[in-house]
């Protein structure tokens, strides 16, 4: 009898196992099978590659090279602006910060990173985006905009991941850099950081992942024009906010192009895992 | 390691023979204070406008466009948040107990289980908010309603609860399980009266962490759960269309009529993160303690 019931939690706790293995399989086929065919009936090339989206024209184009063009764009200026901030200050909280101020800058990068993204975006709405128009002109909502507040938005990953790397490195490093006459700061730039170098990449390629895929914070002050981004003051719209904006009211093949645009924007995501379990096994 | 620290004033005048150093040591601190500048701007800002904003009208029990009362979304966050870790918990935990103390840690099947996991939790909400659109709301026919969106997010939360109760099953010394088996206890009561009781602080903090996440989140929301400023009620009360608080303080800021009811939606926003973190704090304190 204990022997049976053993027997049956183990399949409890292996079904339970396979749970999410299952919701990936079903994540991954029921994007597929729905984006797939519309990418197909629209062609592959003239989707990826159309420079234009009007899907309210007749005949219908459906092209998201701007999307894929702005989601890049953005993404690149978000790392652009946070890692070397973000890096400096997990530089900063490692081999600076004394211990009163550590108890209260430890706390505030989880509260960066707790806070929601619509908190964010209404943020960047009503800080940013006036502060932009007021700087360089233009309406404030564009790609600058944009990058700044996701920027902001992967601080917190990139410092605390860069953070655990840096106290990661054996403190004998540093030690042996003071002893060879390097002053710390030469240690830091010189010995600790690129000794961390592995997971400081992994911080970046994290930031990446999440600046790619934010959505709320973005839609609030990216402009989101379905254009050919030109310039850092214009307007530009990511794929996630060309999925979000009209998904609401989308039918038939305009839905299944923008459930395609979500295909795109996982394959994005699983490149990006991919890269980091490189980086973990380059580690091991 | 605690790292040498000078005081400030040693340190600067050390930098009189070593230019170079100052011009690293430079930007460290410039960056610290961004970071910091950034922070106090941000919760300053939201506070000073949102605090004076927060009044009674705002948490009456129904919402109109009068009142603009956050009420109906505070309450369907609470249930969102208990439907989902009702899901989510149990599931979690039991994977975890499969990986820590059933499957070999080599074997194929673990492999797949950490690959899928960690892809999970790479995927944007979004992306959810879609997935949970096609097969919650449509395949399986529940509409817009509390219940596809619970299940949207009890998917999203999954690896968290899944890693951090797998971390604290792991923490449990081999010598409590040795104990029990010597008593004569099976393996599965050694499981449920020794090793996941033992485990259970580790495992709460995982789940306070998936309550930040799911206050937070709105993208995977607004297609699944809908946007209906309502409680949910009556029998069917699962398959009403409702808001929660994030999704709420989306609809008033892009509507762009309700400004300051949205500075003090974020404003209790801010505060339930404050809340969270604190908490999963005092709770990683404790358990580094004992």
């Amino acid at each position: 009898m204990t022997k049976y019931k053993e027997n049956i939690m183990k399949a409890v706790f292996f079904t339970a196992a396979c749970t999410s293995v299952l919701a990936v399989a079903l994540i991954c086929l029921f994007l597929f099978i729905n984006g797939v065919p519309a990418m197909a009936k629209i062609g592959v090339f003239d989707f990826l590659m159309g420079t234009s989206w009007k899907p309210n024209n007749i005949p219908a184009v459906y092209g998201i090279f701007p999307m894929i063009l702005g989601s890049l764009y953005i993404t690149a200026g978000a790392v652009v602006i946070g890692v070397p901030i973000g890096v400096l200050t997990a530089v900063f909280m490692t081999f600076y910060c004394p211990k009163w101020l550590y108890r209260i800058f430890k706390p505030a990068i989880n509260l960066l990173a707790g806070i929601p993204s619509v908190v964010y975006g209404f943020f960047g709405l009503v800080i940013i985006v006036p502060f932009i128009r007021d700087c360089f002109g233009g309406t404030g909502s564009s790609m600058l905009t944009a990058s700044i507040l996701l920027g902001i938005m992967i601080l917190p990953t990139i410092i605390s991941v860069s953070e655990a790397a840096l106290r990661a490195v054996p403190a004998s490093f540093y030690e042996g850099g003071l002893a060879l006459g390097a002053s710390h700061e030469r240690t830091i730039f010189y010995l600790m950081l690129p000794a961390a170098k592995s997971g400081i990449m992994t911080s970046i390629v994290l930031g990446t992942g999440r600046a790619i895929g934010e959505t709320m914070a973005v839609i609030m002050v990216a402009g989101n024009q379905a254009r050919m981004p030109d310039g850092l003051l214009k307007g530009v719209r990511t794929l996630t906010a060309n999925i979000i904006i009209e998904m609401g009211y989308a039918a038939q093949l305009h839905r299944e192009a923008l459930i395609a645009t979500a295909v795109v924007l996982f394959v994005f995501i699983l490149i990006i895992n991919l890269l980091l379990s490189l980086l973990k096994r380059r580690a091991d | 390691m605690q790292y040498v620290n000078k005081a400030l004033k040693e340190r600067l005048k050390s930098y009189r023979k070593r230019p170079v150093s100052l011009l690293l040591f430079l930007p460290v601190m410039i960056s610290a204070a961004i970071t910091m500048g950034i922070l106090l701007l941000l919760t300053g800002y939201i506070i000073v406008k949102g605090i004076p904003n927060i009044k009674p009208d705002l948490f009456s029990w129904e919402y109109s466009t009068a009142n603009v009362s956050l009420m109906p979304a505070l309450i369907n966050t609470v249930l969102m948040i208990a439907i989902s870790l009702l899901i989510s918990v149990p599931v979690g935990a039991l994977s975890a107990v499969y990986l820590v103390e059933y499957a070999k840690s080599n074997s194929r099947l673990v492999r797949i289980i950490r690959i899928t996991a960690e892809t999970l939790s790479g995927i944007p909400s979004i992306v959810y908010g879609l997935f949970g659109m096609l097969f919650f709301v449509t395949t399986l026919g529940w509409g817009m309603s509390l219940l596809a969106g619970a299940c949207t997010l009890s998917i999203m939360i999954l690896p968290l609860i899944m890693r951090t109760a797998e971390e604290a099953l792991k923490a449990v010394p081999a010598s409590y399980r040795e104990g029990s088996y010597g008593l004569g206890a099976g393996k599965l009561r050694t499981i449920f009266k020794i090793v996941l009781p033992s485990a259970m602080p580790g495992i709460i903090a995982g789940i306070i962490l998936a309550i930040g996440r799911i206050v937070g989140e709105s993208a995977a929301l607004i297609y699944t759960a809908g946007t209906v400023a309502k409680i949910p009620e009556g029998k069917d009360f699962l398959l009403d269309s409702t808001r929660t608080l994030s999704v709420h303080m989306y609809a008033l800021s892009s509507e762009g009529l309700y400004l300051n009811q949205a500075y003090a939606t974020a404003v209790i926003l801010l505060l339930t993160v404050l809340a969270i973190n604190s908490l999963s704090a005092y709770l990683a304190k404790r358990l580094t303690k004992s």
